[in-house]
């Protein structure tokens, strides 16, 4: 049901490895977010519980650089501890959700047949669910804990990288050197490893990429629903929600973490737009 | 002193590569185009050619750009005129025939309304009179049914047919000049004479000029009144038809032209002489094979091949000939253990094998090896060289290290490879280059049997012969037998003991290479071969009228 | 072959049948993992043994999951959504008119993203690289890039408190006149056609370029046509199963979006019904509301591949 560009040629240029502009400002943007959420809480101006501000949705000032929240605690801060809930939880989700969509895809493609058959009709009934209504489902059910949400989201996302890979896969594995690998007497896993895999790596890291994206979008949703990360721990999307009573005046304390959210994804999705010639050749 | 028709005049081409270099590939080609003649070019793969043609439409494919020179046509020059005056130009005074046909036409239109598309949008009559022109030109092109053939979309045709409406679709502006793309290069020999000999009449009566854009110098020499020869973007040699075909003076051109000198074949003598009884080392048994469900008849939905029997003895070479849809490359997937027949065994050094590849011993599958036709697919784009030939190394025979090292560097040499390319990645080779480490990942195996799918024809001809030498070389030094799969009756000639002709999955006949190709008893033979184009430019004239009727 | 297409069609929407049973055994899946026993939640203090063992009895608690799975199945399909663990009303009467709260805007969201989408993506397509295509592309890079309730944050910034022409809540009720039905419906209308819009724009470009580059619109250039011509005569027409997908597709980002803006500007629509539910762990309710979404969307995409099937000219006699 997805758009599936027509398949280009496989094969790429070994050298020449061009980015642009825009890809470098991006890739800078995506390692200084991933810096803060690494190292940053320990450079933190204050902790982010205490309440530092008489007044709430306090201005930007020399003290508070983002101003104060709803309580009168430094919104600066309590980004810089957010990007480690947003950023890590995405990732987290993310490589769970890649890894055992891009295993399962290859498995498939490489295996065919039944196993082929069932597995992409369960899996494809699960992608029809929207990804929102899955989560709210989930939740009602389970409730919501930093584990089960990094489980949630990656099973949400499961079905689509999935869906992804395999469609690399099956077209990679109607080629030649597939089938004079098979005539050779290779077993399936050195097929998928050895002969697929090299062939799918980069577009299958241009969707990570991409489903990091939907991740992050669709964990500051729930917290934004207060349904995600819950107080006293606080994502971007959580800081939102709690601070979007400021936002008839227009208070730094719930434009801050949006603008956190916006260079993140959007960054993110120029550096797919603008990857290096190598991945691109083959992603597209 | 008249003017020419087409003046291009110091002509330079510019491209874009994806790394955003700018090439020449065209290097100021110069040349005319009188009225009323046909003007062949010819030349290789990225010899610009077909971007020569498309600046004759003021045109240039996306990512290229015309950067000198003048290219004019009635006195007028495309290259400076603007995008509004090229677009009355085309369809009107210019016309295009593409290579692919099948691609040209829109799959979601009637094939008529596109024919006569050029009539609305150069409003040139009313949509009637653009009707009946049509189906005029349906009829002189021989189109069967050309009162209705129009009212069917294109996937409803066959090739040759859609060729042909192809040329109806350009003729219907009535241009003063015809480009023809390689209008035959898709086609199977058979169909191409019914195709050629339809484009030649029109030509001749129209008396317009025409580009005939080829690889084929057979081809071209039965349409063409002058030949230019190109090569990386230039002109190597311009002569009229005979002059280039008996008088060449460029050495590219004597090149192009050794390749159709008649084939030496050296029968090769059985080895195993003290042997009373010659057994075949494979023995392919009574095959039924194809895809789908299989029917209550125990055969799959759609067969291909029914009831296919041949012998390859050791030392020696079975050439497979026939048409596209022959079922010629299914018979090498039946026999490597790709496709599973329905019905049938396949039987090496006596012994019948399984009729899956993954149930096969590895001794079994080492010994027979197989080669694809395009090796573009068939190396693995994303692994080295070293990786693509050194793992047979270690699956059949467990080597590692320098021994894989030194083994890979001696079966580069054996193809006529440099060691150094070891390092590099498939994308980086030529295409000569690619198929012999595509045939060297085969002899890593150390193979009796190598099944050869069409692995010259996606190679230029100058190329292709010299695989075919490397092929001789090989199976004298190490002993090898080889299943030739083609559909060129020279190169199966070249290389094979014996042939076996096949058409719609069955076997025509059997026929020893001193019969080839006089000797063919079976009518279809006699017409394959027959229909394969001879340098001589009387030959087409020369068949009789009705020839290749049944090829269809 | 003139029998191909309606054979196509069935077994397309016995796939859709199949789809929507895992998609229901998923959802009724979430009851199971429900931690600790319903019965007692729903109880709370009054959890006496009588009272649990009662309730149990009555909701078939003990019956095997697969026969309750079957039930509840079977009351969806005749209508019964069961009853509400937090008020006890039948989830029915509770969703009833919100439905249609939410289908009013979302039909008014379609009628105005869909024109507008096709419009950006075919020019932007057709002038591939130009400066209008970037400044498309770039917008819309932007807007599917952040979280909904961002755009519509940022709606309310510029509409409702830097411009003022609007207000910043829809309560769909109180609508009298033509004119305060617009002002209810602009804010979460422009959201909403910003999200889908986007997706739609770039999905669209996609097609169009993908159609731009088959051979014969190639030939249509060399047999004299202007760019226009190319367009809507030869790309556009085998670029309508892409399309019709890419609208499909795009369309239901609008149920994402609507869970977002019903909630920020307080719309009385079934997804905010949903969302305050999950806060309750109503899961009657829920299930319920998620099984319409389930099934709108796959409506959606089933209508979309039926659309490619019959606009697919090989499949034409």
């Amino acid at each position: 049901m997805s758009l599936k560009p027509m398949s280009r040629s496989l094969s790429l240029p070994r050298f020449g490895l061009r980015m642009s502009a825009t890809g470098i400002l991006a890739s800078l943007v995506i390692l200084f977010w991933a810096g803060v959420a690494i190292v940053g809480p320990r450079f933190a101006p204050y902790a982010p519980g205490d309440i530092v501000d008489f007044d709430f949705y306090g201005p930007i000032s020399d003290q508070l650089w983002l101003g104060s929240d709803y309580l009168g605690r430094d919104i600066f801060s309590r980004i810089i501890l957010g990007a480690r809930y947003t950023v890590g939880i995405s990732f987290a989700s993310v490589c769970m959700a890649c890894f055992t969509g891009v295993a399962a895809g290859m498995s498939a493609a490489a295996i065919g047949g039944w196993f082929d058959t069932i597995l992409s009709r369960i899996l494809d009934a699960l992608n029809s669910i929207p990804s929102k209504l899955f989560g709210l489902v989930m939740v009602a059910a389970i409730g919501s804990s930093i584990p089960v949400l990094i489980v949630l989201l990656a099973v949400i996302y499961t079905p689509g990288s999935y869906r992804f890979a395999r469609a690399l896969a099956v077209n990679c594995n109607t080629m030649d050197f597939v089938t004079v690998a098979r005539a050779r007497g290779e077993k399936t896993p050195y097929l998928i490893l050895h002969e697929i895999l090299p062939n799918i790596i980069g577009p299958v890291l241009a969707d990570l990429g991409m489903r990091f994206v939907f991740i992050v979008l669709l964990l500051s949703g729930l917290s934004f629903l207060g349904l995600g990360v819950q107080p006293p721990d606080a994502d971007w999307g959580s800081l939102v929600k709690e601070n979007i009573g400021g936002l008839s005046f227009a208070a730094p304390a719930v434009i801050a973490p949006c603008i956190a959210i916006a260079s993140l994804t959007i960054s993110v999705n120029l550096l797919i737009d603008n990857l290096p010639i190598k991945i691109r050749d083959r992603a597209s | 002193m008249t003017q020419p028709l087409v003046d291009i005049q110091n002509l330079m081409v510019e491209a874009r590569t994806d790394s955003g270099r700018k090439v020449e590939i065209i290097k100021g080609v110069s040349f005319t185009v009188e009225k009323g003649e046909i003007v062949a070019l010819i030349g290789e793969s990225g010899s610009g050619k077909t971007t020569i043609a498309l600046t004759m439409m003021g045109y240039t494919r996306p990512g290229c750009r015309i950067s000198g020179g003048k290219v004019t046509l009635g006195g007028r020059d495309l290259v400076t005129m603007s995008e509004k005056q090229r677009q009355a130009l085309r369809g009107t005074d210019v016309a295009y025939v593409p290579q692919s046909a099948a691609a040209a036409f829109n799959p979601a239109q009637r094939l008529i309304d596109q024919v006569i598309e050029v009539a609305g949008i150069h409003k040139l009559m009313p949509k009637a009179e653009a009707r009946a022109k049509a189906i005029s030109l349906f009829r002189a092109l021989a189109l069967p049914a050309p009162e209705t053939i129009g009212e069917r979309y294109p996937h409803q045709v066959s090739g040759g047919q859609l060729q042909r409406l192809a040329a109806a679709m350009a003729l219907i502006g009535d241009p003063q000049l015809l480009i023809f793309d390689e209008p035959t290069t898709a086609l199977d020999v058979t169909t191409q004479i019914e195709v050629l000999r339809a484009f030649k009449d029109v030509m001749r009566k129209g008396g317009m000029a025409g580009i005939y854009v080829s690889h084929d110098l057979a081809v071209v020499a039965q349409i063409a009144d002058r030949i230019i020869v190109l090569k990386g973007g230039e002109i190597q040699e311009e002569g009229t038809t005979q002059e280039i075909l008996h008088n060449a003076r460029h050495p590219y051109t004597r090149e192009l032209l050794s390749a159709f000198e008649p084939a030496v074949f050296q029968p090769h003598e059985p080895k195993d002489t003290k042997s009373v009884v010659r057994r075949p080392v494979l023995e392919v048994s009574n095959i039924y094979a194809g895809y789908g469900p299989l029917g209550g008849d125990g055969l799959p939905a759609k067969v291909v091949l029914s009831d296919v029997s041949c012998k390859l003895y050791k030392g020696q070479n079975l050439g497979v000939i026939g048409e596209s849809g022959s079922g010629k490359s299914t018979l090498a997937r039946v026999v490597a253990g790709l496709l599973p027949p329905a019905r049938g065994t396949v039987e090496f050094n006596g012994r019948e094998l399984d009729t899956e590849a993954a149930r096969r011993s590895k001794e079994d599958l080492r010994r027979m090896q197989i080669v694809f036709q395009l090796a573009d697919t068939a190396l693995n784009p994303a692994r080295s060289i070293a990786d693509i030939l050194g793992r047979p190394l270690t699956f059949y025979h467990g080597q590692k290290g320098a021994a894989r090292e030194a083994r890979i560097k001696e079966l580069l040499d054996m193809v006529h490879l440099p060691s150094a390319i070891r390092h590099r990645m498939p994308g980086e080779l030529s295409g000569g280059q690619k198929q012999r480490v595509n045939f060297a990942r085969a002899l890593a195996a150390n193979p009796d049997v190598i099944l050869c799918d069409e692995i010259t024809s996606a190679l230029d001809t100058v190329v292709a012969a010299a695989i075919i030498d490397l092929l001789k070389e090989l199976q004298s030094s190490l002993n090898l037998s080889y299943v030739f799969i083609s559909h060129d009756l020279s190169t199966v000639q070249s290389i094979c003991d014996q042939v076996m002709v096949m058409q719609n999955g069955r076997t025509v006949e059997l026929l020893a290479n001193s019969q080839l190709p006089e000797g063919a008893n079976h009518h279809y033979s006699q017409l394959l071969f027959a229909s394969v184009p001879k340098l001589d430019t009387g030959w087409l004239d020369s068949l009789p009228a009705g020839f290749a009727a049944t090829g269809n | 072959m003139p029998g191909k297409i309606p054979l196509l069609v069935l077994s397309r929407l016995g796939v859709t049948l199949i789809t929507l049973l895992i998609v229901s055994f998923v959802v009724f899946a979430a009851t199971l993992l429900l931690p600790g026993d319903v019965v007692e939640i729903l109880l709370g203090q009054a959890a006496t043994p009588e009272a649990v063992a009662g309730l149990r009895e009555a909701m078939h608690l003990d019956s095997p999951a697969l026969v309750r799975y079957g039930q509840w199945l079977l009351g969806l399909l005749h209508g019964d959504f069961g009853v509400s663990y937090a008020n006890s009303m039948p989830v029915a009467d509770m969703i009833g008119g919100r439905l249609m709260n939410t289908l009013r805007l979302a039909a008014v969201t379609t009628l105005l993203a869909v024109p507008l989408a096709l419009f950006l993506g075919i020019t932007a397509a057709m002038y591939r690289g130009s400066i209008y295509d970037r400044a498309v592309t770039m917008i819309i890079v932007s807007v599917i890039s952040v979280p909904e309730f961002l755009i519509a944050t940022l709606a309310v910034l510029i509409f409702a408190v830097w411009l003022r022409w609007l207000p910043a809540l829809s309560l769909a009720n109180e609508i009298q006149s033509f004119g305060q039905l617009l002002k209810v419906f602009a804010m979460p209308v422009i959201t909403l056609t910003c999200v889908i819009a986007a997706q739609m724009v770039r999905m669209t470009r996609a097609a169009v370029i993908d159609a731009l580059q088959m051979p014969f619109v190639e030939m249509a250039l060399l047999k004299g046509a202007s760019k226009t011509r190319m367009v809507l005569r030869h790309a556009l027409p085998n670029a309508i199963g892409p399309i019709a997908n890419a609208i499909a597709l795009s369309l239901s980002y609008l149920l994402g979006g609507v869970i977002i803006v019903e909630t920020i500007f307080n719309y009385p629509g079934i997804a905010k019904l949903m969302v305050d539910a999950v806060a309750t762990r109503d899961l009657p309710l829920i299930q319920s509301c998620a099984m319409i979404f389930c099934f709108g969307f796959l409506l959606l995409i089933t209508l979309a591949d039926i659309i490619a099937i019959l606009a697919n000219p090989r499949l034409r006699t």
